[in-house]
């Protein structure tokens, strides 16, 4: 019968699950490392990632979740590619079930499920979803090429998405709800620098249109005033939502949002259950805080072990 | 990222390979696709639990821009699901297993 119990389950394989891996594996803990698709996370997502240390020259974000998992893995992480669809954290040990029933248990468990891309929430937005509609600059902008588009957002990823979009897309109008974007300081000044793209300052979007795919956005001013503009293509890059449908979001105490508290060493509010990443409730999330994360939280569940060792 | 249970598709064989009546889905993705490489051992264990039932293809769009034009897709990973030709039901995003069987479903 297959090995149904381990001392530290790891859910997710984004930044802070790889790396929560890496230290379990190093630690020597009867560990498993539990992702539904391939290892990554949003960091799939993301076309290039210049802010984290030791990659002087930038590297793509698949490059650097290919690098991290291959690190995991030269210390023997043990995974296993499956989709937990409910867990009951009120047992001991910690019971998770597996889409297709069974069950796997764990004495401490480490949630990374991370987040994905919020929706606008609009008229014609999942009509048009794949047709014009996009959450991933990195993955459809060549289908844009010679086009125009729309970024919504003013954050760091919609920004330096929208520079990335101008490599094929002939303009890139961002469109934000502020007079000012919220990206970090390097990211704006290429933006500001880039002829193709323009703004679209104080501005929501209220429809998406289109016949056989994206034609035209409908929006709305901060003054209540109408406009339309017409594009080829948007690109949906206004924060995130958290990936908890399979959490106890009581018994984790979630945040109105439905994001994890932790303390400073990780730990939730159930013993031996640790959260890190992007799930965890906080206000920066970046691919170098995932990791840090998912270290601090392996030698939390370490500490838990050890202490609760009759 | 073709493998046994999953052939790759061209632009030249695309209409004679999907002109038959056993269901066919086409993963169409490209290289550079962080979400394709995440749906891809999700389409893997599909090939092998409707072998036989389904025929699972692969469509690097890179190497074949007509097929995905001609479909209007403007995002991958997209999978659209044919039968004697026709287009069954399609889906866009690094979608979940139970949502790519329920695509599926629909043409058997």
């Amino acid at each position: 019968m297959a090995k149904t119990h381990y001392q530290l389950i790891i859910l997710g394989g984004g930044p802070a699950g790889l790396t929560a891996g890496l230290y379990a594996a190093r630690a020597r803990l009867d560990h498993l490392l539990i992702e539904k698709g391939a290892e990554g996370g949003q960091v799939l997502l993301t076309d290039w990632v210049d802010n984290y240390p030791g990659f002087p020259d930038g590297l793509s974000g698949f490059e650097l979740s290919e690098k991290m998992a291959a690190h995991a893995k030269r210390f023997d992480l043990q995974t296993l590619t499956a989709n937990v669809t409910a867990m009951d954290l009120s047992v001991s040990p910690r019971q998770l079930t597996l889409e297709d029933g069974s069950t796997l248990s764990c004495d401490t468990l480490i949630i990374c499920t991370g987040a994905r891309p919020r929706l606008l929430d609009v008229p014609g937005e999942q009509e048009m979803a794949g047709k014009g509609v996009s959450y991933c600059a990195t993955c459809d902008a060549p289908f844009y090429r010679g086009l125009r588009v729309a970024v919504v957002g003013g954050g760091n990823t919609a920004v330096q998405e929208a520079g990335h979009l101008t490599k094929f897309a002939e303009q890139v109008t961002i469109i934000h709800r502020r007079d000012t974007l919220r990206a970090t300081g390097i990211i704006q000044e290429k933006a500001f620098a880039n002829p193709k793209i323009d703004y679209i300052w104080n501005s929501r979007v209220t429809a998406i249109s289109g016949e056989k795919g994206v034609e035209q956005l409908k929006l709305i001013n901060n003054d209540g005033q109408e406009s339309t503009l017409d594009v080829d293509g948007i690109f949906v890059l206004v924060g995130v939502i958290p990936n908890n449908e399979m959490l106890p979001l009581d018994l984790l105490t979630a945040d109105e949002y439905g994001f994890i508290p932790t303390d400073g060493e990780m730990r939730t509010a159930v013993p031996g259950v640790m959260a890190a990443g992007d799930i965890r409730s906080k206000d920066v999330r970046q691919i170098i805080n995932a990791a840090g994360e998912g270290a601090t939280a392996v030698l939390a569940a370490e500490h838990y072990l050890n202490s609760t060792i009759q | 990222m073709a493998s046994d249970k999953i052939k790759a598709v061209n632009d030249a064989d695309f209409d004679a390979t999907t002109a038959s009546a056993t269901p066919t889905l086409v993963d169409f993705w490209a290289p550079w696709c962080g979400p394709c490489k995440a749906i891809g051992p999700v389409v893997e264990d599909l090939a092998q639990e409707y072998a036989g039932k389904v025929t699972i293809l692969k469509m690097n769009v890179d190497d074949n821009p007509a097929t995905p034009g001609r479909f209007g897709i403007r995002a991958i990973p997209t999978l659209i699901l044919f039968k004697s030709g026709e287009v069954v039901d399609q889906i866009t995003g690094a979608v979940g297993k139970a949502q790519l069987s329920e695509l599926i479903k629909k043409a058997l």
